[in-house]
């Protein structure tokens, strides 16, 4: 079909590239551009960013004051290890199940696969929502803690950066079970049992055969779990203590309560830039996946 | 499973513990009779007749159900034009772009789509008094921009695996474009197309941070409500609300599988 492109073909083409345009890039071109204002009260609440004289008067302000700013530099530090240590949580639990459910009978799997994706289909909100039940001090656990013996007052697990992970870790679960699934799934089982059979240990298969052949889903999965985890908003806010300052967090209330439309547009471009390599790479891996399928 | 590893076995009960624990207190809890939500209070299906007279909580529902309809199939329609492009249409000029476009959405937090469209939105007021107020539209917009994306994907693998030959045979047969796109792409798409608009109404509907930025007054969608409610702790109301939600969806997933299952097994 290429090469013939005819009027239809154009339509199709310009229609949603116009929505982009118009939707995705220009608001991203705007947000860079408020970055570089100053905030003042008037509507909106930022500085233009050309002077009386039509002349550019951009300031680095905003990121002068981010990159010094100690509260934001810890906050952004906290962010990332924050999402890396989900990441690895994901992982750990993660890769034995979909070890378990790629070697499962067919029937089986496909019903461990529906369990795993149904509560994508239900409210992310609301799942974060049912921890406070659980977690709270006079919660589920709590009680069922304090009915065995094993304590004597609550423990203290809602509001804390533990309830933060916990959030994290169940809510981007599947996320990384799904890539991994697909890669261990097409793992031909062969290869393992002949590297047992040449005498391997069972640790030293794995090291050797399944580690390496599961990388692409590994790192497909870590992404899926690690670039929104970094953004969260959400879970800081339902699970977090007051002083568990994740960085999608701060800017919401850098915008919505404090008003400093400059400083929470810097925010979100130095968070943008954070998340450049990993989303860079996980652009690259979906390419490979789907020109892979062809 | 060859040997049997009591390891992976383990670590799968734990596991699905895990996911569905929470789930399964939220429903126990929503027949809870006391306003405590922690403590037992005998059962009682009160929380289900509050809900039914919250007004706020179906206005809300109404919104959010009217964004996710018009949000899916606007979705469907763009991703299915870009899916199509992308995957068939060769070089067109500025493709690189189009298909850098197309994914971002996908993977930009939320917080950045969320204000990003927000400021737009307050640019384009003072440049040309469009939109005059956010609410429906602005919401409907802001998620059609990162559901077209999923949607796109959806088609564009489909299409990847598909044997192009149908097209090409329906087109060297004197077939225009058009024609061709209707009769043959469309129809060998479709299911590619459902899924597409199922995934995109679920995104809609779950969505908090995108819709918080740019709603205006008056324009709570579901979400919007819940979180007000749940950021001062457990409600019994909310409990029963999601209860609601999990059974409608369950149902929902059980008759897609057993349908899909069943036409399987007829075309082997």
């Amino acid at each position: 079909m290429a090469g013939r492109r005819d009027f239809w073909q154009r339509v199709a083409i310009a229609l949603p590239y116009l929505w982009l345009l118009v939707f995705f890039l220009a608001p991203v071109a705007i947000i860079l551009k408020i970055s570089f204002a100053d905030p003042i009260i008037a509507q909106p609440p930022f500085t233009p960013f050309f002077d009386d004289q039509g002349r550019p008067d951009p300031t680095i302000a905003n990121y002068t004051f981010l990159l010094t700013d100690k509260l934001y530099v810890i906050t952004y530090l906290k962010s990332v290890l924050m999402a890396a240590g989900a990441t690895v949580l994901c992982l750990l639990l993660g890769f034995p199940m979909a070890y378990g459910i790629a070697r499962a009978q067919a029937r089986t799997r496909n019903v461990l696969l529906l369990l795993i994706v149904l509560p994508f289909w239900i409210s992310f909100l609301l799942r974060v929502y049912a921890w406070i039940g659980l977690m709270n001090n006079y919660g589920v656990i709590n009680n069922l803690l304090m009915w065995a013996g094993l304590i004597n007052q609550p423990m203290q697990m809602l509001y804390t950066d533990f309830a933060i992970y916990i959030g994290l870790v169940y809510s981007y679960l599947p996320f990384m079970i799904l890539p991994l699934y697909a890669t261990l799934e097409r793992m031909d089982l062969d290869l393992v049992d002949a590297a047992q059979d040449l005498g391997a240990s069972p640790s030293q298969a794995f090291r050797d055969i399944t580690w390496p052949l599961a990388r692409p889903g590994v790192i497909a999965g870590s992404l899926l779990v690690f670039i929104p985890a970094m953004g969260e908003y959400v879970i800081p806010y339902l699970l977090g203590g007051p002083a568990s300052l994740m960085i999608g967090r701060v800017l919401f209330d850098e915008f919505f309560v404090n008003h400093d439309w400059p400083l929470a547009s810097a925010v979100a471009i130095v968070l943008l830039f954070l998340l450049v390599v990993p989303i860079a790479l996980l652009q690259r891996s979906r390419t490979q996946e789907i020109e892979g399928e062809a | 499973m060859k040997r049997r590893s009591y390891f992976v076995l383990s670590v799968l009960a734990f596991g699905y513990a895990f996911l569905y624990i929470p789930l399964v207190s939220v429903i126990i809890y929503s027949f809870n009779d006391s306003r405590l939500a922690t403590v037992w209070g005998g059962f009682s299906t009160r929380w289900y007749g509050a809900l039914l007279h919250n007004r706020e909580v179906l206005d809300a529902a109404a919104l959010s159900l009217e964004v996710a309809f018009s949000t899916a199939t606007l979705a469907t329609i763009l991703g299915t034009m870009a899916g199509m492009a992308l995957a068939r249409f060769g070089r067109f000029r500025g493709r690189t772009l189009f298909s850098g476009m197309i994914t971002s959405p996908l993977v930009m937090p939320e917080v950045i789509t969320g204000l990003s469209l927000l400021l737009l939105y307050v640019s384009l007021q003072q440049l040309i008094g469009w939109p005059a107020q956010r609410g429906f539209t602005t919401i409907t917009i802001a998620h059609t921009t990162f559901a077209m994306a999923y949607v796109t994907v959806v088609v564009q693998s489909r299409l990847a695996g598909m044997d192009e030959s149908l097209e090409e045979a329906a087109m060297d047969l004197g077939g225009r474009p058009l024609r061709v796109v209707f009769d043959i792409t469309l129809p060998l798409i479709a299911p590619a197309m459902i899924a597409g608009w199922l995934l995109a109404f679920t995104l809609s509907l779950d969505d908090l941070v995108i819709a918080s930025f740019v709603s205006g007054p008056g324009g709570s969608t579901l979400p919007m409500v819940i979180f007000s409610k749940v950021r001062l702790g457990v409600t019994p109301d909310i409990n029963a609300l999601a209860t609601i939600i999990i059974a409608i969806v369950s149902l929902g997933v059980l008759v897609a599988w057993w349908v899909s299952g069943r036409s399987r097994r007829r075309t082997p």
